[in-house]
């Protein structure tokens, strides 16, 4: 028994649906093989951390889900991903229409530096060309806001430029920008790392509320943070997934001693 | 081979936490055997000084308990060092009550010694058995090594039964002889007290089974796992 079969319910939850699955993926820049052969599930509105040291191929791997890997010259994937059943690298799929299903976050917030802020929660909407109705518009931009917790700070200066917002601020508009397009998925690649405590915790409490609309993964070094935000977690060591399990029983009771040596920080 | 943390000064505070608290275990025990000697051998001075060092066992349990604080406050630990810092403080709290049963007894070989002798028999088989058990427990958690703690548990079944037998033992001689029923009280309140220090080795070795294993054993007849 582990702390995690301890948590009110967890032995009464029933297995969330898989929404991402990966078989065997791979995954190269050139000849360097970043991912050797990944199997491994991202459930349903669950919060999916990954964790592992630099150069364990974590980033690689969300980036492999939505197809922005291969936007890399010389990169490759070699596997099957799919996202509900299908495969996300086949021949009918568009990358782009994939993206928009797929959301991503970065480590860096990036608002689009020439736009407002209600600009760069429509630009998804824009890109994909299509009209939107003033209101329709408004609409989605409350929405969208509300949705990444930044509705009620900015909501009287949705005109002033996206580069004024705080860091934290900035990161949050990424969110909404994300979430404008409604997705499935939001991968979010140490979506903090550039951020204070309390932006961070911002971001934390909000992951509570996403799930509940989105599956999302999220790659962070902040082990701290990964025992925080998800309900399971990932590790990964030199482009092999070692470990995957609920958060609790990863960071009480890990099965692997790479996993254990890792978190406790006795690694390298 | 086992790994030691990249953070040294992290390393460290686990380390002086390990000692600190084998060193408490170790006085523990001390007072254990000295306060059932003091029984046995009628012997006052020994009661009194063995009640003496439990003001440094107090001491024991403040500085591990802050110690922990410390390094949950500074390192976050996580897996086996998580389990390691909320182990050690139900471990202080055990081995700090273990101290005070000890002081308990040697209050009672006060009692006792400012009367006439009585016959412990089965008394010091109990001592035995309990500083077994509490030093198999330590030594579990120390070594990570819990089928060496999984020994511990039934022989606190063993410290009961010399319990039961030392309490019907005494019933009866207090029934055939009611001038023995004031030091017949104080005889079954020392064995009633071993055998609480054996309840609380047993918790000692529990904790040691989670701290090496990961699993928690607690209670299980009780509270079935899925």
């Amino acid at each position: 028994m582990t702390l995690a079969t301890l948590a009110p319910g967890a032995a009464r939850a029933a297995e969330p649906r898989p929404k991402f699955v990966t078989h065997q993926l791979e995954a190269w820049f050139g000849t360097n093989r970043v991912l050797k052969g990944i199997d491994m599930a991202i459930a349903e509105h669950q919060v999916t951390a990954i964790i592992g040291p630099s150069g364990c191929g974590k980033s690689t791997y969300i980036r492999c889900l939505n197809r922005m890997h291969e936007m890399v010259p010389s990169a490759r994937i070699a596997g099957r991903v799919e996202l509900d059943g299908q495969d996300v690298y086949g021949a009918d799929i568009d990358p782009v229409l994939l993206r928009r299903k797929v959301g991503m976050v970065f480590q860096k917030p990036n608002p689009f530096p020439t736009m407002s802020i209600r600009d760069n929660v429509l630009a998804g909407m824009r890109l994909s060309r299509r009209k939107l109705a003033k209101s329709e518009a408004e609409g989605i931009v409350e929405t969208a806001l509300r949705g990444a917790a930044l509705w009620e700070e900015v909501k009287d200066a949705l005109k002033k430029p996206g580069m004024d917002l705080s860091g934290g601020q900035q990161q949050r508009l990424c969110i909404a920008r994300s979430i404008a397009v409604e997705p499935d998925v939001l991968l979010m690649d140490e979506p903090c790392s550039a951020l204070d405590p309390i932006a961070t915790a911002r971001i934390e409490d909000l992951l509570h509320e996403l799930k509940k609309r989105y599956t999302i993964a999220i790659v962070t070094h902040n082990m701290q943070q990964a025992a925080r935000v998800s309900d399971r977690t990932a590790f990964f060591l030199s482009g092999e997934l070692v470990e995957m399990a609920a958060t609790n029983t990863i960071f009480t009771s890990p099965s692997d001693q790479r996993t254990e040596d890792y978190i406790t920080g006795k690694f390298g | 081979m086992t790994r030691t943390h990249t953070d040294r000064e992290y390393e460290a505070k686990l380390d002086e936490l390990r000692q600190r608290l084998v060193a408490m275990a170790e006085r523990v025990d001390g007072m254990v055997e000295a306060s059932v000697r003091a029984v046995v051998t009628r012997d006052t001075a020994l009661a009194e000084a063995t009640i003496a060092i439990d003001r440094e066992v107090d001491r024991c349990e403040l500085e591990c308990d802050e110690l922990c604080l410390l390094v949950l406050a500074r390192w976050q630990p996580m897996a086996s060092d998580l389990r390691s810092i909320t182990i050690a403080l139900k471990m202080v709290t055990d081995l700090e009550r273990i101290g005070d049963l000890a002081v308990n007894i040697c209050e009672r070989a006060l009692q006792l010694n400012a009367q006439p002798a009585f016959e412990y028999e089965t008394i010091p088989k109990m001592v035995v058995i309990v500083r077994e058990m509490l030093g198999d427990a330590v030594r579990a958690f120390v070594d990570h090594d819990s089928e060496l703690a999984r020994t511990v548990l039934p022989r606190d079944d063993e410290v009961d039964e010399h319990y039961h037998t030392v309490f019907r033992a005494l019933m009866q001689l207090m029934r055939d002889d009611p001038t023995l029923l004031d030091r017949g009280i104080h005889v079954q309140s020392v064995a009633k007290f071993l055998e609480r220090i054996g309840d609380h080795a047993t918790n000692l070795a529990e904790q040691a089974i989670f701290m090496a294993a990961g699993k928690d054993v607690r209670h299980l007849h009780k509270v079935p796992r899925t």
